[in-house]
């Protein structure tokens, strides 16, 4: 080791010890002060009742399995919409113009209504017009307005994506003898895809918290659990138990989503 | 000096009124959030029949007439009172109050008297099942074989739901919904066949919000279980609480409670009984 490699070892270990030493204050001055807080002794019986907390999360992790499913069938949906609305957005021929609009006026739409308000207009909305069963089930319209609301989102990044590619890959492609169709299909969707997989993660951990918006049309699943046995015992603590399981699910989510972020950068370099 | 001044109009004042009110008097004073105002609070929007046109400062409907009964036994004259709206949640989550009670038909349970206080109930209703005129049509009946077959709805917050699960056992999942409109919603748009609700609430429903509303029946009498009793909602410990079950107990005994009901709630006579 030279002298330099040294100096840098040492002033490594050193921000180490500083980072480590700052983080056990911080922890230690929350667990200190917090109980100190007038209030915590109700807060603590209202959100963190270890009892409460045993006895409903059972049911809450059997109610996530809905929030699951929803998700499970919704996000291939948002994938295929998504990408069929960034395509319209990407013609260039001037005959299909239309199709860009359309694909602009969509996303500006959906992409502008809170989801909450998707939901209800259409998950009430659409079943009023007389459906009959079981084509009137709030799971069919609440998946429709969650794949309404997302897929702008994911035709927007899917298009950054597309829009990412070098123009002198078109027209190498072209040069090539490949038609338009086939110079997206071969040239620049592989790329641009890869390109937001990243970014279109995130989309995807924030569907999996919107699923729970379902539960305003009927629908028992986590949100709507917790909810009863807050009403019932009167305790929030459900709430938190409901936190924990999302977490559970999320935080593992945003990690590989962050990690394939750093591999993307570190592969363009 | 001032005070003392007032204390000895508001004898005075007191002495002219009927001896009940008078006993009362007193025992609210320095316990109200503010002094010499009684907040009382309710839902929001709050709905027919336990208030009319959303607006208690007016008295009408049933629970807005209660509470200026209540405030009147307390010692407080209708310009004392004042409203505040409340969700459910605002109600029960820990920390100060901003009201010194809250009526929104809260149904009293042995699990929320451990966080909130609750009165001596100023109502009793029964448990009453809304269906719509094509469900009645496909042959539903007052009978428990017959419910159990429908697909039900209920407001997720009120103590409907252990009825259903309990009671009717059906034999799909109820569905869930915020408040009493939703769940309406959910019936004109077919995805439910059923909603359970208190009996003037299903009453209201049928004659207002749905063109085709029927109340199918109702849960009779004295199982506890099928008889929702609504209480003032107070912060836990509350200092009122003695004084509120006084002027409540007062209204009951007096009848003057059983007046204001048959003023304010439909005669709910012929709904059948389920059995």
């Amino acid at each position: 080791m030279n002298r330099r490699q040294r100096y840098e070892a040492r002033q490594r270990r050193r921000s180490g010890l500083i980072a480590t030493a700052s983080t056990l204050i911080v922890l230690a001055a929350i667990y200190l002060l917090i109980p100190l807080a007038p209030g915590w002794e109700r807060v603590k019986a209202s959100f963190f009742n270890w009892d409460v907390f045993a006895r409903t999360f059972p049911t809450l992790l059997e109610a996530f399995l809905l929030d699951i499913a929803i998700f499970l069938w919704s996000a291939p949906i948002i994938a295929v919409l998504g990408l069929l609305i960034a395509l319209c957005r990407a013609v260039q021929s001037p005959a299909l113009f239309p199709l860009r609009i359309f694909g602009a006026l969509y996303v500006d739409i959906f992409r502008g209504i809170p989801v909450v308000l998707v939901i209800y207009l259409v998950g009430f909305g659409v079943p009023g017009l007389g459906l009959p069963r079981p084509w009137n089930s709030p799971y069919i319209w609440g998946t429709v307005a969650l794949v309404l609301t997302y897929s702008p989102y994911v035709a927007e990044i899917l298009r950054s994506g597309i829009e990412s590619i070098h123009q002198s890959q078109r027209a190498a492609a072209i040069s090539l003898g490949l038609s338009e169709r086939d110079t997206m299909r071969y040239v620049i969707l592989p790329q641009a895809i890869r390109r937001v997989v990243p970014a279109n993660m995130n989309i995807f951990i924030a569907l999996q918290k919107d699923v729970a918006l379902l539960s305003f049309i009927g629908p028992v699943e986590i949100l709507r659990q917790a909810g009863i046995f807050k009403s019932l015992l009167a305790n929030f603590t459900p709430y938190v138990a409901a936190a924990v399981i999302f977490l559970a699910i999320t935080i593992p989510a945003t990690r590989y989503a962050d990690y394939l972020m750093a591999r993307e950068r570190n592969a363009r370099g | 000096m001032f005070k003392t001044l007032s204390t000895v109009l508001l004898l005075t004042g007191a002495l002219a009124l009927p001896t009940a009110a008078f006993a009362q008097n007193e025992c609210a004073a320095g316990k109200t959030i503010e002094e010499g105002m009684l907040t009382i609070a309710t839902g929001n929007p709050a709905y027919y029949p336990w208030v009319i046109d959303d607006a208690p400062e007016a008295g009408k409907g049933f629970e807005a007439a209660v509470a200026y009964a209540v405030a009147e036994r307390m010692g407080f004259a209708n310009d004392a009172v004042k409203w505040v709206r409340t969700s459910f949640d605002e109600a029960i989550q820990p920390g100060a109050k901003n009201f010194d009670f809250n009526l929104q038909q809260y149904s009293i349970t042995e699990e929320r008297e451990k966080v909130v206080d609750f009165s001596n109930p100023y109502y009793s209703a029964a448990m009453a099942v809304l269906v719509r005129k094509p469900t009645m049509e496909a042959g539903a009946s007052a009978d428990l074989a017959s419910l159990k077959k429908l697909k039900w709805g209920a407001v997720a917050t009120t103590t409907a739901l252990p009825v259903v699960m309990r009671i009717i056992e059906p034999e799909s999942d109820p569905l869930l919904y915020d408040d009493t409109a939703n769940v309406a919603e959910a019936m004109k748009a077919g995805q439910i066949d059923a909603g359970i609700f208190d009996l003037p609430t299903a009453l209201y429903l049928s004659a207002v919000v749905l063109d085709d509303g029927v109340v199918l029946g109702q849960f009779a009498g004295d199982d506890a279980q099928k008889l929702d009793q609504f209480g003032l909602l107070m912060e836990d410990g509350s200092a009122l609480k003695e004084c509120v079950d006084g002027a409540i107990d007062s209204l009951t005994e007096d009848g003057t409670l059983a007046k204001i009901e048959a003023e304010w709630m439909q005669e709910a006579t012929g709904v059948p009984v389920i059995k």
